[in-house]
C-alpha cells in the first residue's frame, strides 16, 4: 500500500490517477443511483414512450406513431404557450437576479439588524406555493381586494389587474418573485460571506470606494453563484405552474398559458395522456438544452475557483 | 353550499392528487362492498347521504343482494372513478354528472345500456321529466337515471336595485337591452359576470344560441356534424355578445371577477350589479352568504326571449341533474337496476330530496314541492324545466372532452374582444380537426 505522500505524488505526475485516488467504490453510489433511476430516469423513459401513443387513462395505450408529435408542431397554442413560457422565464430571471443579488450581498453583512431582517425576508420561502397563490388571488379581486384600492394608483382604474394580459403576466412575475427571491438571496448571502475579507482590505488600501469594491470584487467573486442561481431560476421558471393555475388559471383568455399548464390540461382535463406526455417531453428537452447552454457558455463547466491565486 | 354541489367540476388543486391517484394506489378508503352486495358510490354530502342511505335501507329490507352506500370525497372522485372503472375495483352503481363525465365509459362498453330497462317499463320511464332524461342520453342511449336536483341556468335579479332605478324585470330581449341602458345611466353595472372563469361566460353563449337558432344548432355541433359551427346563429350570438361587452353590460373588470370564493355573488348581492345569469344553485349560495338579500331582494326568471329568434321561448340550458349509472360488468347488475327502479322515483325518496332543498327531475310532483324550504323558488325551477321542450346540457359537458377546453378558451377570448365570430368558429373547428 502506498503512503499518502506517494499518492499525491502520483496524482501530480498524472500517472495511475484512477487507481491511486482513494474513492469509495460503486456500491456507495448504488442507493442514490437506484433511487434516481427508479424515480427520475424510468418515468422519463416512460413519458417519452407514452408520447408515441394515445391513452385515455383507461385500458392500454395504443401506438400512435408520430401523431402526437406532428400535432405538437402544428398546434398554435403550443407555439403561443412556448412564447409565454420563455417570456415569463426571461422576465422572472431579469427581476429576481438583481434583487436577490443585492439583497444577498446586503444580508451578508454581520450587523444585527441585517440578521433580523434577513430572517423576515426568508419567511415567504416557508409558505406553500398554493397558499401564496391563493392569498394573492384574493388580493387581486377587482371589487373587494387590494387591487380595488391599489389598482388605480398603478394605472388600473377599475382594479382589473388580473383580467388584462399585461397585468396578469406582471402579477405572476411578482408573485413568483416574492416567493423565490428569498431562496436566491440565501444563496447569494452564503456566497458573499465566503469572499475573503482580505480582498476588500486590499481594495480599500488601494483607494476603492464601496461601488468599486462591489463592481470589481463582489461581482466577479459571485460569478459561479450567479450561474448556479440562474440555472435554478430558469429551469424552475420553465416548469412552475401551480402559481399560474391558481392565480390566473391560464387567463385572461389564453394570455398566461404556459407549457406545463397545457400539459396539465391535456392530461387531466382532456384525458389525452399521450399528447400530455409529448408536451412533457418537449419541456424536458427545452429545460435540458437551456441548462446545458448556460453551463457551457458561462464557463461554469471548467469549475475554476474564484479563489485561485489567493 | 353542500345542498347543491354545482358544476364546480373538480378542484382546482387536482394536479398532485390526480397524478397520485393515477400512478399510485388504486381504490382506497371506504368500506368495499363484500360478495353478495352491490356498492353505490356517491359524493360525501351531509344533506343527501342520509336520503340515499334511507332509500337503500328500504330496498335492502326485502332484497337478497343488498346495496352498500359508499360516500367518496369530492376531490379526486372523478379520478377514482376513472381508474377503477376498468378494473375489479369498479363500483356497481355510481354518481356522475352525465354527458362528458361518462361518455368515454359508455363508448368503451363499460356501462350498462339502460334503454331496454326504461323502454320495457313505461311507468318507470314516465316517472321522470322527459327533457331531463333525454339530456342524459349518449349516442341515443340512456346510461343514467336522474337521482338528484335539477340545476337549470336562469336569470336572477336584485329587486332593490331595480326598484331604486325604477325599471321592470325584462321578459324580452328589447326590454333587457333597455333595462341595461337605464342601469348604466344610473351608474350600476347591469350584469354581474365572473369572467375569471369561462364557464360563466359560456352560459350567455348557450342561451343566445338557443334563443336565436333553436336547440338543433348545438345538437349538430355536439354530434360533430361538418360545418355545424358555421350556423349563422352562432355568428349572431357571438356578435350579440361582443356588443353587450362593448357597451359595458358586464362592466369593465369582469375578467378579473371570480366565481370561486363568492366575489361575484357579492357584486350582485351588494347591488354593484343588478342581474346575474347563473345556475339555480345561486339561490342556495346567496341564502348562505347573504341571507337577508336572498329573502328580501332576490328575484328570478327565465332568460329573456329574443323576439325574432327561432328557438323555443321555454327552452332551458344548464345541468339537467346528476345521474346514477350502472357498470356493465357488475356482478350484481340486476339488483342494482332493481334498486334504481324501486327507489329513484319513489315517494319517500322524492320527499327526502325535497326536504333538503332539491328539486328532483321526477314528473308530477308540483304538489309535493310545498315541503321545500322555499316552495316558491322550488316551484319556479320545477315549472321552468317541466315546461321546457328541451334541456341543453352545458356545452363543456356535452362536447367531446378534449374539445371543451379550446371552446372555453375561445369563449373567454370573445369576451375579451380578442376573437370575432369568424375567429370563434375557426378556433372551434381547428380544435376538432
Amino acid at each position: 500500500m502506498s503512503t499518502a505522500f506517494e499518492k499525491v505524488a502520483a496524482v501530480r505526475r498524472g500517472s495511475r490517477r484512477a487507481a491511486a485516488t482513494p474513492r469509495p467504490n460503486f456500491l456507495y453510489i448504488l442507493p442514490a443511483a437506484l433511487f434516481f433511476g427508479f424515480f427520475a430516469l424510468l418515468p422519463l423513459v416512460l413519458v417519452v414512450a407514452l408520447s408515441f401513443t394515445t391513452w385515455t387513462g383507461i385500458g392500454d395505450p395504443e401506438a400512435a406513431g408520430m401523431e402526437n408529435w406532428s400535432r405538437l408542431f402544428s398546434d398554435e397554442k403550443v407555439l403561443a404557450a412556448t412564447r409565454t413560457t420563455l417570456f415569463l422565464t426571461v422576465l422572472s430571471w431579469a427581476t429576481q437576479t438583481p434583487l436577490s443579488l443585492l439583497l444577498g450581498v446586503w444580508a451578508a453583512g454581520r450587523q444585527r439588524n441585517r440578521a433580523v431582517l434577513s430572517a423576515v425576508f426568508f419567511l415567504p420561502l416557508l409558505l406553500s406555493s398554493a397558499a401564496i397563490a391563493l392569498m394573492f388571488h384574493r388580493f387581486l379581486d377587482p371589487n373587494f381586494g387590494l387591487a380595488a384600492d391599489l389598482g388605480p394608483l398603478i394605472g388600473f382604474e377599475d382594479g382589473n389587474i388580473i383580467g388584462t394580459r399585461g397585468g396578469a403576466l406582471a402579477a405572476i412575475v411578482f408573485v413568483v418573485g416574492w416567493q423565490f427571491v428569498p431562496f436566491h438571496t440565501l444563496i447569494y448571502q452564503a456566497a458573499a460571506r465566503n469572499i475573503p475579507a482580505v480582498l476588500y482590505d486590499a481594495a480599500t488600501i488601494d483607494g476603492a470606494g464601496r461601488w468599486q469594491a462591489f463592481r470589481r470584487i463582489t461581482l466577479p467573486q459571485l460569478r459561479n453563484t450567479v450561474v448556479t442561481s440562474s440555472t435554478l431560476m430558469i429551469v424552475g421558471s420553465l416548469t412552475f405552474f401551480e402559481t399560474i393555475l391558481l392565480l390566473t388559471n391560464g387567463g385572461p383568455g389564453i394570455a398566461t398559458h404556459v407549457l406545463p399548464f397545457l400539459m396539465y390540461r391535456a392530461g387531466f382535463e382532456g384525458y389525452e395522456f399521450g399528447y400530455a406526455a409529448t408536451i412533457a417531453t418537449l419541456l424536458v428537452v427545452v429545460g435540458t438544452t437551456l441548462s446545458l447552454l448556460i453551463v457551457r457558455f458561462s464557463g461554469f463547466a471548467k469549475m475554476r475557483s474564484t479563489l485561485e491565486g489567493l | 353550499m353542500t345542498a347543491s354541489m354545482p358544476r364546480r367540476r373538480f378542484l382546482t388543486l387536482a394536479g398532485g392528487g390526480a397524478a397520485f391517484a393515477l400512478f399510485g394506489a388504486t381504490g382506497c378508503g371506504g368500506e368495499d362492498a363484500a360478495d353478495g352486495e352491490f356498492s353505490v358510490w356517491v359524493l360525501q354530502d351531509e344533506n343527501v347521504n342520509p336520503v340515499s342511505q334511507a332509500s337503500l335501507d328500504r330496498y335492502n329490507g326485502a332484497a337478497e343482494v343488498k346495496g352498500v352506500l359508499q360516500p367518496e370525497v369530492n376531490t379526486g372522485y372523478r379520478d377514482k372513478v376513472h381508474i377503477s372503472i376498468g378494473t375489479g375495483q369498479r363500483p356497481d352503481v355510481f354518481f356522475n354528472w352525465g354527458g362528458g363525465s361518462i361518455r368515454t365509459y359508455a363508448r368503451e362498453g363499460l356501462l350498462e345500456d339502460l334503454t331496454p330497462h326504461l323502454d320495457g317499463d313505461p311507468a318507470f320511464k314516465n316517472a321522470f321529466l322527459p327533457s331531463v332524461l333525454d339530456a342524459g342520453k349518449i349516442d341515443g342511449k340512456f346510461f343514467g337515471i336522474p337521482m338528484r336536483t335539477m340545476q337549470p341556468v336562469h336569470m336572477f335579479y336584485n329587486t332593490k336595485v331595480f326598484g331604486e332605478v325604477g325599471v321592470e324585470i325584462p321578459e324580452t330581449w328589447t326590454q333587457f337591452l333597455d333595462v341595461c341602458e337605464k342601469l348604466k345611466s344610473a351608474g350600476i353595472t347591469p350584469v354581474a359576470l365572473a369572467g375569471a372563469q369561462s364557464w360563466t361566460e359560456l352560459m350567455w353563449i348557450e342561451y343566445l344560441v338557443e334563443r336565436i337558432g333553436g336547440a338543433q344548432v348545438f345538437a349538430d355541433i355536439a354530434a360533430g356534424t361538418a360545418g355545424a359551427w358555421q350556423n349563422p346563429a352562432i355568428a349572431r350570438a357571438i356578435d350579440t355578445t361582443r356588443s353587450l361587452v362593448d357597451s359595458g353590460v358586464f362592466g369593465t373588470n369582469f375578467a378579473a371577477v371570480e366565481w370561486e370564493g363568492g366575489a361575484v355573488q357579492q357584486v350582485f348581492s351588494s347591488g354593484k350589479a343588478a342581474m346575474h345569469l347563473m345556475g339555480s344553485w345561486e339561490y342556495t349560495t346567496q341564502l348562505g352568504s347573504a341571507p337577508e338579500f336572498a329573502r328580501d331582494d332576490l328575484a328570478w326568471g327565465p332568460f329573456p326571449v329574443i323576439e325574432d329568434g327561432a328557438g323555443a321561448p321555454d327552452a332551458v340550458v344548464g345541468n339537467p341533474t346528476n345521474y346514477f349509472s350502472v357498470t356493465k360488468d357488475s356482478a350484481h347488475k340486476d339488483a342494482a337496476i332493481a334498486y334504481l327502479k324501486q327507489e329513484m322515483a319513489s315517494e319517500a325518496y322524492v320527499d327526502g330530496l325535497i326536504a333538503i332543498g332539491d328539486v328532483p327531475a321526477v314528473a308530477d310532483i308540483t304538489d309535493r314541492l310545498s315541503g321545500a324550504g322555499n316552495p316558491e323558488f322550488a316551484a319556479f325551477v320545477y315549472d321552468l324545466v317541466a315546461k321546457a321542450p328541451s334541456f341543453q346540457l352545458s356545452w363543456d359537458q356535452a362536447v367531446e372532452r378534449e374539445l371543451a377546453s379550446p371552446m372555453l378558451d375561445a369563449i373567454s377570448q370573445v369576451f375579451l374582444g380578442e376573437l370575432d365570430a369568424a375567429g370563434f368558429v375557426k378556433a372551434n373547428e381547428d380544435a376538432a380537426a
